[in-house]
């Protein structure tokens, strides 16, 4: 094929003038017919061999070249009667509407014209495109529905249009032939002024004359495995339009009667129009003899099966593989576990070197079907040669430098991981390959956030690049320890979670104390290897030091724990919960290590360490940090029971007349309310009022009971541990199991649909009760009544169907969003500015802060000063 | 008078959530533009019957100069061209 290097300076869409299609015409189609007996094409055909070839060992007798060497040529028919042209049959209408039927001017009078002529010309000059627009607008409105010519004085007849492309002027239509008349007369300076640009669009041409017929190459047909040849759709409909229009021919030569003509000209019409577009309103699909609609060449470029967002904007790629995910702890953040089969089937190409030789012999030993093998030998430029049993033996005597062996994945390749949707930047990094046995992908399951991933099937993709400098990219660019910040708040995305909190948590207690042994086995299981920080240990260690084997040595670090009740004067080191996070040189001095500290979002020690030392170094500390968490909490045991929900006796009575004080509160106000003793709130009624304060009353009850539980259970319940820990659940999914579930509500408001005036028919009507109202006094462990129940399952049930109706609309939505921010960037001069370099904000944030660069929107100028006063 | 002008009385630039909108000087205007290097059509537009402009008789091609209240930084000046629709 020809190449050409040329540099595209602009790109003018135009319309093509019947003298275009003849001159790019190479053939005229003259019969339906295909192909003949024998099987090949018929001269005049729409499968002539003048259009191109699709056929192996045909030449091309236009351009002679072979298939594949020939790009196809364009045919040409001659329409009997001409044929408006669906895709313009607006602008069609819209010309009749603006210009005289008489005379074919602008239904404007000759001052007017001038005017808004001598408008157009300077609006050109300034290059003011916009304007120009809204010019033409102005005009096409007011030339519309005048009654008078103002030029010939002609009546006017105001034209209707009748969907698809009929046009009707007082019930009779006007033909395809009038219109094209009427079009040729429309002067080129009225259609300036229309917005045509006569110099590439002659109106005219908007009714086709000649019709071009598409080369065979743009629709192939194909061979049936039993011999039979199916053609493409668009040779189909072609056929229809070529046999029409011949019968169309012979029956106007024939001087057959006016309506048979009419009726095959329509007949003509409707296939042309479904030939450009096969799903306009008005008009039937046409469709298989099967009955499943032909696709035709709007349906190949619209939409998305179309070409642009199915071949253009998305494509399909090779070294790629996908399968379910699942979580591994035991593998590093930046690895992922690859199946032995699919490691044997995706490759890395490797060049054979004098150094590597040896090692690639073994590859190409072993074959495609021994692992760790190889599948291809590339020999040069064009031999691509298979690893069989056959050519084994000759590939490794030839084997050679300068030869490249795509061989089998192992440990450590470069790869890219993937989950759709890819709504962030963190959606697809670079790992590396672990091969692993099973059938499925092996993640750790700290990445699941940045993935948005979990293990309830999700299938995840993985690619490998194929070249030194995709790789080189890929480690560069993609890494997971390169992704730990996120750029949409500057916090770190990927922390430590579940159990390895918890862990974390248990081990930095106050108090809490290990032998010699254990935290040895504990700081060796998870990697410690240093012996200077191993001899350091005592025979009996604090958990503090067991955690602070793993920060670096000269590690500095304030930070606080979740359980920090914000001190109006931080006692810090001598703070009652232990949450004043304090590191000094590499040891953990105060504080309790919880969610807030190692956990992702906010973890304060990992984005320090991340800070203060190299990406490496944190993914290194993150990797132990988890281990060590899970660790201890594997040798120290843990678990989850009934009994964490059991409330002490008295607090039971506590909390069960806090309940019932609350709903005696409520009956108060139902009481003032109905001796009308109530006062609206501003901007509502007195009814709102009302239900707000029994809400308000309501919901307080549930934290009120929610904090008697925390502040009367132990510490050794598992549930609350968790909490306090930030690892997983909260106060409230605890009271709810042990004491009250508390008011179910539906948009906010307490459950007010069902019968009339009330939700249930058991109760009274306009009972505004708490019970009436889905307010649930029961806990999930002594289980719930069947009004309850009911109220439960009505919120349970609304809440699945919002979820599983927002996910698709809001996930439109970001895309529509993403796709109009996608070139915004901010300029040098700091400047936020779109493609064409115009200004949408003067500062970027008003601020200027790069926020994958801040701590979520911020600088904390204090710890700044702290840390350099630190270090002086 | 009918209810409409009745309601056309109302002065948005009273209302808390109006910025302050100012007309810039045709000094002032070349000098924004030589700063961000740009032509007066790069600007962000406003348009010219936008009511928040109406008393200050802006006319196509001034620029007015936007003071708002900015959640990061205190308060932000903004610039926008008046077009026409």
């Amino acid at each position: 094929m020809e190449t050409v290097y040329k540099r595209i300076d602009t790109i003018t869409f135009s319309l093509l003038s019947p003298q275009q299609i003849k001159k790019m015409a190479h053939a005229k189609v003259v019969t339906a017919e295909l192909y003949d007996k024998e099987g090949y094409p018929v001269d005049g055909g729409l499968m002539d061999i003048r259009l191109g070839v699709i056929d192996p060992g045909l030449r091309c007798r236009t351009c002679s070249g072979k298939l594949k060497e020939c790009l196809g040529h364009f045919g040409y028919i001659e329409l009997a009667r001409p044929v408006v042209h669906i895709k313009f049959a607006k602008i069609l209408h819209m010309l009749l509407q603006t210009t005289c039927s008489e005379c074919s001017r602008i239904l404007l009078s000759d001052e007017d014209i001038l005017k808004y002529s001598q408008k157009l010309q300077t609006l050109t000059d300034l290059g003011r495109k916009k304007e120009i627009e809204r010019l033409n607008k102005l005009v096409r409105t007011n030339s519309k529905g005048i009654k008078k010519c103002p030029h010939c004085k002609t009546k006017q007849i105001i034209d209707k249009f009748e969907k698809p492309s009929n046009y009707m002027e007082d019930n009779k239509r006007i033909s395809p032939i009038e219109v094209r008349a009427r079009m040729e007369k429309i002067q080129d300076p009225d259609l300036r002024l229309l917005g045509i640009n006569p110099d590439v669009a002659r109106p005219e041409w908007m009714v086709i004359t000649i019709f071009p017929i598409p080369p065979v190459t743009m629709r192939p047909s194909i061979t049936l495995e039993s011999g039979e040849r199916s053609e493409d759709d668009l040779t189909h409909k072609l056929s229809d339009i070529v046999r029409i229009n011949q019968r169309l021919f012979e029956n106007i030569n024939a001087g057959a009667p006016e309506i048979i003509v009419e009726d095959l000209w329509d007949l003509l019409q409707y296939h042309i129009t479904t030939f450009f577009d096969n799903n306009i309103a008005q008009v039937p699909p046409a469709r298989h003899r099967s009955g499943q609609p032909l696709k035709t060449i709007t349906d190949r470029i619209k939409s998305k099966e179309g070409r642009f967002r199915h071949n253009l904007a998305g494509k399909r790629v090779n070294f790629a593989a996908r399968t379910v995910i699942s979580p591994d702890p035991k593998i590093e953040f930046n690895e992922v576990g690859v199946p032995k089969e699919i490691s044997m089937e995706l490759t890395v190409p490797e060049r054979v070197t004098e150094w590597n030789i040896e090692w690639l012999r073994e590859f190409v030993k072993n074959g495609p079907k021994v692992y760790p093998g190889a599948n291809y030998v590339i020999v040069d430029e064009v031999k691509k040669k298979r690893i069989t049993q056959e050519t084994q033996e000759l590939i490794l005597e030839e084997l050679e430098p300068g030869q490249i062996v795509e061989r089998h994945l192992i440990d450590g390749d470069v790869s890219i991981f993937n989950r759709q949707p890819s709504l962030h930047r963190m959606s697809i990094m670079c790992h590396k390959i672990r091969v692993l046995p099973g059938k499925s992908f092996r993640m750790n399951p700290s990445v699941c956030n940045p993935y948005n991933a979990d293990f309830d099937g999700d299938e995840m993709n993985l690619h490998i690049p194929q070249t030194e400098e995709s790789r080189a990219e890929a480690e560069i660019l993609m890494e997971v320890e390169t992704q730990i910040i996120s750029p949409k708040h500057g916090l770190n995305i990927i922390g430590c979670i579940d159990d390895s909190i918890t862990g974390n948590y248990l081990l930095t207690q106050k108090g809490n104390t290990l032998t010699k042994q254990e935290a040895m086995n504990l700081l060796i299981g998870v990697g410690v290897f240093n012996t200077e920080k191993l001899k350091k240990l005592k025979n009996i260690v604090t958990g503090k030091e067991v955690f602070a084997a793993l920060l670096p040595d000269d590690f500095n670090s304030i930070g606080n724990s979740k359980a920090c009740k914000k001190c109006k004067e931080c006692k810090r080191k001598n703070c009652e919960h232990d949450s004043y996070v304090l590191v000094e040189k590499g040891n953990l001095k105060t504080g309790v290590i919880d969610s807030s500290t190692i956990g992702k979002g906010n973890g304060t020690i990992l984005r320090d360490v991340h800070r203060l030392y190299n990406e490496k170094q944190a993914v290194d500390l993150y990797g132990k940090l988890f281990k060590l968490g899970i660790a201890y909490l594997l040798k120290r045991g843990f678990t989850i029971t009934t009994s964490d929900a059991d409330v002490p006796t008295n607090v039971r009575t506590k909390a069960k007349a806090a309940i019932k004080d609350s709903i005696k509160g409520v009956d108060d106000i139902i009481a003032k309310y109905k001796q009308n003793k109530i006062k609206a709130f501003s901007s509502k009624t007195v009814d709102e009022t009302v239900e707000l304060m029994i809400m308000q009353k309501l919901n307080e009850t549930r934290n009120k009971v929610g904090e008697m539980i925390s502040n009367s259970s132990s510490d050794t319940n598992n549930a609350m541990i968790m909490s306090t820990a930030g690892a997983k659940g909260n106060i409230l999914n605890l009271a709810q199991t042990a004491m009250l579930v508390g008011q179910q509500s539906l948009r906010g408001e307490r459950i007010c649909k069902g019968y009339k005036d009330r939700t249930l028919s058991l109760f009274g009507k306009k009972d505004l009760g708490p019970e009436a109202k889905g307010f649930v006094r029961h806990s999930y462990k002594r289980g719930l009544n069947p009004i309850e129940f009911f109220f439960h399952a009505m919120t349970g049930r609304d809440s699945l169907m919002d979820t599983a109706l927002r996910t698709p609309k809001s996930g439109y939505l970001y895309r529509r969003l993403a796709n109009a921010l996608q070139d915004l960037r901010v300029e040098y001069d700091y400047t936020v500015r779109d493609a064409n370099k115009t200004i949408v904000q003067f500062t970027y944030g008003d601020d200027n802060i790069d926020i994958s660069k801040s701590e979520n929107g911020t600088i904390n100028v204090k710890k700044i000063v702290a840390e350099v006063l630190e270090e002086k | 008078m009918s209810a409409k002008e009745e309601k056309s009385k109302f002065d948005v630039t009273t209302h808390k959530f109006v910025p302050k909108h100012i007309k810039l000087s045709e000094e002032d205007k070349l000098k924004l533009l030589e700063k961000y290097n740009i032509t007066d059509n790069q600007l962000p537009k406003i348009i010219k019957s936008d009511p928040a402009i109406q008393h200050l008789a802006a006319n196509v091609g001034d620029v007015i100069k936007i003071i708002r209240k900015s959640p990061t930084i205190g308060e932000t000046e903004y610039f926008r061209l008046v077009a026409n629709v």
